[in-house]
């Protein structure tokens, strides 16, 4: 069998440019980055007919932020850097008597009788008008956030010797193990269950 | 002449380059298979706030966003400078949101219908009274769970 002078090779030479540009271009659109915000749950509509539970007012620690971005915690002026401080001294005041039911073993603040029985039974109720600035709203949820966080951080670091944050966060990444994470729920909801985020927001409005 | 095109002993070959393209075409099956393409373009301006105490949004497919800002710059003569929803790639009226969340629910697999965050990117100038009408419809449609998309940062640059 006599070959022909067979066809000629195709010069691969230039595979690598070709490839190169591709590269390139994928190189620039992507976007590996991952978006980090503040979660947070909405309450759900709750049925017309339903009576809202009656709340002792000393349980309640009201924040209003006015059109101009100022604060009025309990019916008091405030500057927003102080509001984590005075959350953090609400949430954590522990006002029942020992002996009551509603009595908070682990609380570490005054125990002023006026103000929260219990961070269980203390709710946080925000409200903003309109015309709030959202750079505003933001800050104000960010310190409250970091009120909560800050004390369940206490409590985890007490009773297991580590950050509250840090496993909550170890505990939602994907690629945390399966049998790490069932230790981990455990922990992250006894602590939660210490101090609940109760955070009511009333709707905006203008009255 | 014939000295010069001698091949001296020991002289060092020249490096295979033979494999580059295999190489390369790693890099890039990488870069392919990790590239997210943007769905949408921003239509309006946004700035996100700062905050510090965030957690990440982990599993975009189980993301729904939705933009709030001032239209940007070619779209202010039709729109006005007031700040604006933005889902997907156009402009948006509050009553609009319960039905676009409701539509993007249904696209995503029946397992994780009910496990979806909502993202609110919104600008840090837009005014509150915007967001609260997008949370009272995203309560009508039972759609819960939000997460204020934010930079990572002290929450009092916010202020200034």
């Amino acid at each position: 069998m006599a070959r022909r002078a067979g066809a000629p090779e195709v010069s691969a030479g230039s595979m690598a440019d070709i490839a190169f540009l591709l590269l390139i271009f994928f190189l620039v659109t992507t976007t590996i980055e991952t978006d980090a915000g503040l979660d947070r749950m909405l309450p759900p509509m709750e049925p017309p007919t339903e009576a809202p539970p009656i709340i002792k007012q000393k349980n309640i620690f009201t924040v209003n932020i006015n059109r101009n971005g100022q604060l009025l915690v309990e019916d008091e002026i405030l500057s927003i850097d102080k509001l984590r401080e005075k959350a953090m001294a609400f949430l954590d005041n522990g006002g029942a008597p020992s002996g009551s039911p509603d009595y908070c073993s682990y609380c570490k603040g005054k125990r002023n009788a006026e103000s929260s029985d219990n961070p269980t039974k203390a709710i946080i109720s925000l409200k903003n008008d309109r015309e709030t600035k959202y750079s505003t709203y933001i800050t104000v949820q960010n310190e409250l956030v970091g009120a909560y966080n800050d004390l369940r951080n206490r409590e985890a670091k007490r009773l297991f010797g580590k950050d509250y944050v840090a496993m909550e966060a170890e505990y939602l990444n994907p690629e945390t193990d399966d049998s790490v994470k069932e230790e981990l729920k455990e922990k992250v909801t006894r602590i939660q269950g210490l101090f609940p985020q109760k955070l009511s927001e009333a709707e905006t409005s203008s009255e | 002449m014939s000295k010069f095109a001698k091949k001296k002993d020991g002289e060092v070959p020249a490096v295979s380059t033979a494999s580059l393209p295999d190489i390369v075409f790693m890099l890039l099956f990488f870069f392919m298979t990790v590239t997210v393409m943007k769905d949408s373009s921003l239509k309006v301006e946004n700035v996100l706030p700062n905050a510090s105490e965030v957690k990440k949004l982990e599993k975009k497919d189980r993301v729904i966003y939705i933009y709030v800002g001032k239209p940007t710059r070619e779209y202010e003569k039709t729109f006005g400078t007031e700040p604006k929803i933005q889902l997907n790639d156009k402009f948006a009226s509050p009553s609009e949101v319960g039905d676009y969340i409701l539509m993007e629910r249904a696209k995503k697999p029946q397992e994780i219908q009910n496990v979806l965050t909502t993202a609110l990117k919104v600008d840090k100038n837009a005014s509150m009274g915007l967001i609260s009408d997008i949370k009272q419809e995203l309560r009508k449609v039972n759609a819960l769970k939000v997460n204020y998309t934010t930079y990572e940062g002290d929450a009092f640059n916010n202020l200034q």
